[in-house]
């Protein structure tokens, strides 16, 4: 698909707005700029609302008889649970400041793109039902009637942006697109409209254990499967446990961390370093999921897939968890899951057996970020590195939207990226920290008939790789979530070829010295240390 | 488009209370009646507004983090852009409020051809909406010499400050200048902006417009057309004893400032003018950075339908014990 893309002419980007109010909906299902609806079964599964054949593009979307009612009370219900839905329905003054911040408006110029525009779908129907001035003067005070054309425009609009809360940053109330984003959704989703590359990873979830879904037979040869590739690569046999009760750790990364590429190499880097520190820890195939594309659904789907993680760790009767390179997983864990499913009073604080420091910032929820980990033990010097093993590589660091607007995991990947890799530049600082560039896929929004619209929204970010590419010749951007692991490369594919993504472990497990591991000649990926001369 | 609507509208009440005044007289009306109702209009829509928002429970602790979380003892912490502190949290709303810290970043961004992104610092809006805001406040301030008595010097030495450029111009206010100056660019960005245009409400023009009018007729008072400031304070008083009495020496601006001044807070409570009080609750910029060492509680906290270890087990249990992994039922 990106390649059928990248075959066509460059896209055109226009900023000029349409001559039409944008208070009249509109909205074209144009191929490649909208993702195709769940399948039946992944709601039924899921016990969701209405599921049924039907497509955006056809004229009846089958909704039930009282969509109106059903909508509206969600509202009403959602207003009164969320103080951030009704203040950032109500303060938000239009004055512009976010229009530009998102990668939606910058990479398609559609003014629905607008972070603030993209909330007055919204919030215009609020005026007219929940206000007063709305009730009374209609279209003066910004409102308007709910119809199915609203619905349509909801459902195009709201999937078409990636709850990555750049916009938030810039706004000067905070208010932030992602807590509207996800209102809009938990309200389609009232309808029985969602779309089937978030719905089918969350069934998966729920039975299997993770996104992909993947069966705990088959999760176990996948790692006999790494268990061997690293004896070839590094001559040292590893020992992966799993479901093993007793452990001191339990390990929780994104799925596609051991089934998909490049990832694959990132999950071979945490095998090689639990087995050079010999960490006492576990895998779980019943909690095999880091990720959680229930965040993308409803607050109610992600609490569901989220519950197995402490379930699991009480269940193992680990001390603590840790939890790998994921991005959206990490506003889960950082930001949800203590609300969600806590108190999790059966786990300790946590403390590295390593290092024997103490974890204190995650006492409560008793899960720590792999890159803090990681940034720890270097610090203490508990592991032996030779960045020369990542010669070929320079190296720029893409931070992911929800690590750090989430989170705040800032200093900790590029400590390590400084110390396992030899070159290291940063992209222009509009484009990294808080003020990173979602990859434009994020919050279920890779599928692959979205392809343009992907293209679009990762647009900045390829056009900050494309400068350090061309500045410093960049070839390799690391990043920390699986997700950007996925999508990156179609992406700079597409806006700057010649560059590769790595997870940040993968380079860590090129670097490591590993005691007893024969002469390495290959990385991890089994390519020549050093980059062809010719 | 919505300009014009706001323009007449805006047009059309001067009219009205021209007519009001001058051809029918209703000084009691003007003078007494609507500022009463609109004072009393905007306090109970304000506290309203307010306990409407805080009756909300914030169920997540949603900060958007802007700095390096506190966590490795190693790695200095942004204390105010994650704060991990109440007073970090006050800091951040303190910076947001009193120098609009968010808007400060902002910044432009341009596409080159072919395809290339600019990205510039774009200072302009944030300086409008200093100068504005900042100039509204010192004028506020200012007015308090009609409600005080006697007048608190802290009063007087900012009227002194403000009004420092009166060698030019007989008793102009710098905040005067500044806030028509600041009005006529938030304005102006509306039309001029392609995609300001697109996203403004009728009601986004109409809001500068009245303040405008607000202030272009409190400078022509000053200036020009002036009216007897003891006998306006006079009368503040008896509005604040409520033993109103119709205020003396003033002319029709003193009714037209005076009504749009009561427009300005019946409209208040009503609309996006709420962004004043609303900043201090956007549990984006109001929560500390600490959700892995401090659980939040909601108070909805659903039960929710969760799959259990024991019914994944039950699906599994073959091929787990064939592929060699621990299972909990023999």
């Amino acid at each position: 698909m990106a390649e059928d893309v990248a075959k066509s002419k460059a896209f055109e980007i226009d900023y000029t707005p349409p001559q039409k109010n944008w208070m009249e909906p509109a909205v074209e299902f144009r191929k490649g700029t909208f993702c195709y609806p769940a399948a039946p079964k992944n709601e039924k599964y899921l016990d969701l609302p209405y599921p049924r054949e039907w497509q955006p593009t056809e004229q009846d979307w089958k909704l039930p008889e009282n969509w109106k009612e059903i909508l509206l009370n969600g509202m009403e219900d959602r207003l009164n649970r969320f103080r951030s839905y009704r203040l950032f329905l109500d303060i938000c003054v239009r004055c512009g400041a976010c229009a530009d911040k998102c990668h939606f408006f910058i990479g398609s110029g559609d003014p629905k793109n607008m972070p603030v525009l993209r909330t007055e779908l919204l919030r215009s129907i609020y005026r007219k039902y929940f206000t007063l001035s709305g009730k009374i003067l209609g279209e003066l005070a910004g409102a308007r009637e709910l119809t199915e054309e609203v619905v349509k425009e909801w459902f195009y609009y709201f999937y078409q942006c990636s709850e990555c809360r750049r916009c938030s940053v810039f706004c000067p109330y905070g208010i932030d697109t992602c807590e509207i984003t996800m209102m809009a959704r938990e309200l389609l989703s009232l309808l029985g409209l969602n779309i089937n590359w978030i719905l089918e990873p969350a069934a998966n979830c729920y039975r299997t254990g993770n996104h992909l879904g993947v069966p705990p037979h088959a999760f176990k040869s996948t790692v006999d499967f790494a268990v061997d590739e690293l004896k070839e690569l590094t001559g040292i046999q590893v020992d992966v446990p799993i479901n093993r009760k007793g452990a001191e750790i339990l390990f929780i990364t994104p799925s596609a961390d051991y089934f998909a590429s490049p990832h694959w190499y990132t999950f071979l880097g945490y095998l090689l370093l639990f087995h050079e520190i010999g960490l006492d820890y576990t895998w779980s195939t019943y909690a095999s999921e880091g990720g959680n594309f229930g965040l993308f659904h409803s607050a109610d789907l992600a609490k569901r897939l989220n519950a197995k993680i402490y379930s699991e760790a009480k269940r193992l009767g680990v001390k603590w968890i840790l939890g790998g390179e994921c991005g959206h997983m990490w506003r889960v864990i950082h930001q949800y899951m203590d609300t969600f499913n806590g108190p999790a009073d059966f786990l300790e604080e946590p403390v590295s057996p390593i290092t024997g420091t103490h974890f204190e910032h995650a006492k409560s929820t008793s899960m720590v970020h792999i890159a803090e980990f990681t940034a720890d033990l270097i610090k203490n010097d508990k592991v032996t590195l030779d960045p020369s093993r990542n010669g070929k590589w320079k190296v720029t660091f893409h931070d992911s939207c929800n690590i750090s607007r989430g989170m705040g995991l800032l200093e900790e990947p590029r400590y390590i990226l400084r110390q396992v890799c030899p070159e290291f530049y940063e992209m222009p600082e509009n484009t990294i920290r808080e003020r990173t560039f979602c990859c434009g896929s994020g919050s279920g929004l890779g599928a692959d008939e979205n392809m343009e619209m992907r293209l679009r929204g990762g647009f900045p970010r390829a056009n900050a790789v494309k400068y350090v590419r061309d500045q410093y010749g960049v070839n390799l951007v690391a990043c920390i979530c699986a997700i950007d692991r996925a999508t990156l490369p179609p992406l700079f594919e597409y806006w700057v070829p010649g560059v590769e993504v790595a997870g940040l472990h993968e380079l860590v497990g090129n670097a490591l010295v590993v005691r007893g591991e024969k002469e390495r000649t290959t990385n991890l990926r089994g390519e020549p240390l050093t980059p062809d001369e010719g | 488009m919505g300009i014009w609507h706001s323009v007449f509208g805006v047009i059309g009440l001067i009219v009205l209370i021209t007519v009001g005044v001058s051809g029918f007289g209703w000084y009691s009306v003007f003078a007494v009646v609507i500022p009463y109702a609109a004072i009393l209009f905007f306090i109970c829509g304000f506290t309203y507004r307010i306990v409407r928002w805080a009756s909300a429970p914030v169920p997540f602790s949603i900060a958007t983090v802007s700095g390096q979380q506190k966590s490795l003892s190693w790695i200095k912490a942004s204390s105010v852009d994650s704060p991990s502190t109440t007073l970090g949290v006050i800091g951040r709303l303190a910076l947001e409020t009193l120098v609009f810290r968010s808007l400060v970043k902002n910044e432009k961004v341009e596409l080159q051809e072919p395809q290339r992104l600019l990205f510039k610092a774009s200072t302009l809006l944030w300086l409008g909406a200093m100068v504005f805001h900042w100039s509204f406040l010192v004028i506020v301030l200012r007015h308090l010499r009609f409600f005080l008595e006697p007048v608190p010097s802290a009063i007087v030495t900012l009227q002194r400050i403000d009004s420092i450029l009166q060698g030019l111009l007989p008793i102009l206010y710098m905040t005067d200048l500044q806030i028509v100056l600041a009005l006529t660019y938030l304005l102006v960005r509306r039309v001029i902006y392609p995609q300001i245009r697109y996203i403004s409400l009728v009601s986004d023009y109409f809001v500068l417009l009245v303040v405008a009018a607000i202030a272009v007729t409190g400078i022509l008072m000053r200036l020009i057309y002036k009216v007897d400031l003891f006998q306006v304070k006079s009368w503040i008083m008896s509005m604040l004893s409520f033993h109103p009495a119709l205020p003396q020496g003033v002319n029709v601006l003193f009714y037209i400032h005076l009504c749009f001044v009561s427009l300005l807070l019946v409209y208040f409570p009503l609309s996006k003018l709420m962004h004043m009080p609303g900043i201090f609750l956007s549990p984006t910029r109001n929560l500390r950075n600490i959700s892995r060492n401090h659980r939040t509680i909601n108070p909805w906290n659903p039960a929710v339908k969760v799959h259990t270890y024991e019914e994944y087990e039950d699906e599994f249990r073959n091929s787990m014990k064939e592929a060699g992994l621990p299972v909990e039922k023999g």
